[in-house]
C-alpha cells in the first residue's frame, strides 16, 4: 500500500511539473511583456521593475524563480489587479467555490446513489425512467443552457407578491439563498452522471453469484442491497467522483459565470478576458495540483471499497 | 459420397431456389439494417441533416444579414408579422439569421475539430501500439497525464494567450480531444500488428512508417470512424463553452455558445435570445449523441 502511494506520488509530481512547464512556456512565447503599456515609463523605472520581477534574467532562470516561489506557496503578483497578489485573489475566491462545489458534490452523491439504487431495484418503473431521463438531460442540455433556464424560471417568472423573483438571479453575499440556484445547477448535472452509473453498477452486481447465494440463504432484500451489493456497486461511482468533485469545486467555470459568483471559475474567466497572465497561470497550476491530489485520493478510495484491488 | 440420384436431387433444390434468397449479407449491410431499425437514431439523422441544411442555406434566404443593425426593430419579440421571425437583439440584429450563422460556425468547428482530433489520435495511437515497448509506455503515459489535466482551464489559457482566431479555436479543442481516440486506436493496432499481412509487409522490407500508415491505419478507419461519432458532440460542446465564456470567435461573428452567452443577463427582457440558439444547440447535441449510440450499437456486436 505505502509503496503504491509512493509510486503514485512519484507519477503525480512529473504530471504537475509538465503542466506547469508547458503553461509557463506558452505564457512566455506570446509577444509583449507586462510593462508594455501605453503609459510611457522612464527607462530607469522600467529597468527597476524588470529587475524586481526578474524579467531581466534569462528564461530558464525566471522559470526556476517561479518554481521556487511555487514551492513556497507563492503564485506571484497579478498583472491587472494592482496591489493584489494571486494568492490573495485565490484566498477570496476559494471559499466561495469550495462551499458551492462541496455542497453540490455531497448532495449529488447522496441523491444520485439513492436514485440509482431505486432505479436498479425497480427497473422500468417510473423512478427508473426519471433517472434515465435525468441522465439524458445531462447529456444534451449543457450547463450553460440549464443555468439560464433555471434563472428564467426561479428568478424571473416565479415572483413573490412584492415583485421580486423567488430566488436571486446571481451574485453572492454569503447568504444561503444565493447558493440555492448554483448548487442546484451543479447537483442536477452531477446527479445525472452518478445516478446512471450507480444504476448500472448495482444491476450488474445484483446479477452476480454471491448475491444469488445471499438470496438463497433467504436474506431480506434490504440486507442484500446494503450489506452485500452496495460496496462493489459503488466502485464505478468512485471512479467518476474524482472528476466530478474536481470540476465542481475548483473549476465550476460555467456555473460561476452564469450566476456571477466570485469563485475560482469566475476569477479565471475574468483573468482570461483581462489577459491577466500570472493570474490565469497561477489558477491553472493550482487547480492542476488539486486535481492530481484528488485523483490520487480516488485511487486510494478504491482500495477501501474493493478488497480485490491490491497494490 | 452421394448416390447419383441424391446428387441430382441436391442440384435440383439449389437450382430451384430463387437467386435473391441466397444473396450474402455483408457485415456492413447487417449493421446498416440494425441502424435503420433504431428509430431514435434515424430520426436524429434526419433532424441533423435538416439543421445542417438550414444553417448552410438559410442565411441566404433570410432577408437580413447577420451583422445588420435594424434601428427600427430593437429588442423585437418573435413575430409572424414582419420578417424578424425569431425576434431581434438589443442592436436590432435578426436572431434567426444569427442563429443560423452561429450554427455554421458551431457545426464547422465540430467537423474540423473532430477531423483534427481524430487524425492526431490515430497517428498517436497507431505509432504507440505498433512500436510497442518503451515508446508505447512513454506515449501512453503522456495520454494518462493529459487526462489528469483540467483541460477546460488549459483551453482558456490558450485562448487568452494566442488570441481568438477561428483556427485557433479548432486547434485548442483538438489538442485535448484526441485522447480517447488514441486509446481505442492503440488497442486495435495491438490486435492488428500480429496479423499475417503485417508480417508479409515486414518480410518484403516495407519501412515501419509505411506499414503503420498504409497497412495498419486503413484497417483501423472503420472502427475508428464509428467511435469518433462520439467525439463530435464533445467538440461542439467545448466550442460552445469557450464562446459562451466570451473566448471563442469574435463579434460580430457568432456561434451558438456566443449567442447563449449574450442572452444571459438580458433574459428578463429578451428571453427569445436564449430560447432559439439553445434549441438548436440542444437538438444538435442530442442528435449527435443518438447517432453515435446507434452506430456503436449497430457495429459493435459485443454489446448486442
Amino acid at each position: 500500500m505505502w509503496s503504491y502511494i509512493l509510486r503514485r506520488l512519484l507519477w503525480a509530481i512529473p504530471t504537475a511539473l509538465a503542466v506547469i512547464t508547458l503553461c509557463y512556456l506558452m505564457l512566455h512565447l506570446t509577444p509583449g511583456g507586462p510593462f508594455d503599456s501605453e503609459r510611457q515609463v522612464s527607462a530607469a523605472v522600467l529597468a527597476n521593475l524588470q529587475a524586481k520581477y526578474h524579467l531581466d534574467q534569462p528564461l530558464w532562470r525566471q522559470y526556476l524563480y517561479y518554481l521556487n516561489d511555487l514551492l513556497h506557496g507563492d503564485l506571484g503578483a497579478s498583472f491587472r489587479y494592482a496591489d493584489w497578489s494571486v494568492n490573495s485573489l485565490v484566498a477570496q475566491a476559494l471559499p466561495v467555490s469550495a462551499t458551492v462545489g462541496g455542497l453540490s458534490v455531497i448532495l449529488s452523491l447522496v441523491i444520485g446513489v439513492i436514485l440509482g439504487i431505486a432505479a436498479a431495484l425497480r427497473q422500468n418503473s417510473i423512478i427508473d425512467y426519471v433517472v434515465m431521463f435525468l441522465g439524458n438531460i445531462g447529456n444534451t442540455i449543457p450547463s450553460f443552457v440549464m443555468g439560464p433556464v433555471l434563472i428564467l424560471i426561479f428568478a424571473i417568472w416565479l415572483k413573490h407578491p412584492d415583485g421580486n423573483g423567488w430566488l436571486p438571479a446571481g451574485g453572492w453575499d454569503g447568504h444561503a439563498i444565493y447558493m440555492i440556484l448554483p448548487v442546484a445547477l451543479l447537483t442536477l448535472i452531477n446527479v445525472a452522471t452518478i445516478g446512471r452509473i450507480m444504476r448500472a453498477g448495482l444491476i450488474e452486481t445484483m446479477s452476480s453469484n454471491f448475491i444469488r447465494t445471499a438470496r438463497a440463504k433467504g436474506l431480506p432484500l434490504r440486507t442484500i442491497v446494503f450489506r452485500h451489493a452496495l460496496k462493489p456497486a459503488l466502485i464505478p461511482v468512485a471512479s467518476v467522483l474524482g472528476p466530478v468533485a474536481i470540476s465542481a469545486i475548483t473549476a465550476a467555470v460555467v456555473t460561476e459565470t452564469v450566476f456571477s459568483l466570485p469563485g475560482l471559475g469566475k476569477l479565471i474567466v475574468n483573468g482570461a478576458s483581462n489577459r491577466d497572465y500570472t493570474l490565469v497561470l497561477g489558477l491553472v497550476v493550482l487547480i492542476t495540483v488539486i486535481a492530481v491530489v484528488f485523483n490520487l485520493l480516488v485511487d486510494l478510495a478504491y482500495a477501501l471499497l474493493d478488497p480485490r484491488i491490491r497494490y | 459420397m452421394f448416390s447419383k440420384r441424391k446428387q441430382l436431387a441436391l442440384a435440383g433444390t439449389v437450382a430451384d431456389l430463387p437467386l435473391e434468397s441466397v444473396k450474402g449479407r455483408s457485415p456492413w449491410r447487417d449493421a446498416m439494417n440494425r441502424f435503420a431499425r433504431n428509430k431514435a437514431a434515424v430520426f436524429s439523422v434526419v433532424l441533423l441533416v435538416l439543421i445542417t441544411v438550414a444553417c448552410i442555406v438559410g442565411p441566404w434566404l433570410v432577408p437580413h444579414s447577420f451583422d445588420d443593425t435594424d434601428w427600427g426593430a430593437i429588442s423585437l419579440p418573435p413575430t409572424w408579422a414582419g420578417t424578424h421571425w425569431f425576434g431581434t437583439d438589443e442592436l436590432g440584429r435578426d436572431i434567426l439569421v444569427r442563429t443560423l450563422i452561429g450554427g455554421r460556425i458551431s457545426l464547422l468547428v465540430g467537423l474540423l475539430g473532430t477531423i483534427a482530433s481524430v487524425a492526431l489520435g490515430i497517428a498517436w495511437g497507431a505509432v504507440a501500439g505498433f512500436l510497442g515497448g518503451k515508446t508505447d509506455s512513454v506515449m501512453m503515459r503522456i495520454v494518462d497525464m493529459m487526462y489528469a489535466v483540467p483541460y477546460l482551464l488549459i483551453a482558456i489559457l490558450m485562448m487568452t494567450l494566442f488570441g481568438r482566431e477561428f483556427y485557433l479555436v479548432i486547434i485548442t479543442i483538438a489538442v485535448f480531444s484526441w485522447l480517447d481516440t488514441a486509446r481505442v486506436v492503440r488497442g486495435q493496432t495491438l490486435t492488428l500488428k500480429s496479423r499475417e499481412f503485417v508480417e508479409a509487409a515486414h518480410a518484403i522490407g516495407v519501412p515501419t512508417h509505411r506499414i503503420i500508415f498504409s497497412h495498419i491505419v486503413p484497417n483501423l478507419l472503420g472502427i475508428v470512424a464509428i467511435y469518433t461519432t462520439v467525439t463530435v458532440p464533445g467538440v461542439i460542446l467545448t466550442e460552445s463553452v469557450l464562446s459562451f465564456l466570451g473566448l471563442g470567435v469574435q463579434e460580430p461573428m457568432t456561434s451558438w455558445g456566443a449567442l447563449i452567452g449574450d442572452s444571459v443577463g438580458k433574459m428578463d427582457q429578451q428571453p427569445w435570445m436564449l430560447l432559439f440558439p439553445s434549441l438548436f444547440l440542444c437538438a444538435t447535441l442530442s442528435c449527435a449523441n443518438y447517432i453515435g449510440d446507434g452506430l456503436r450499437d449497430a457495429f459493435d456486436p459485443k454489446d448486442r
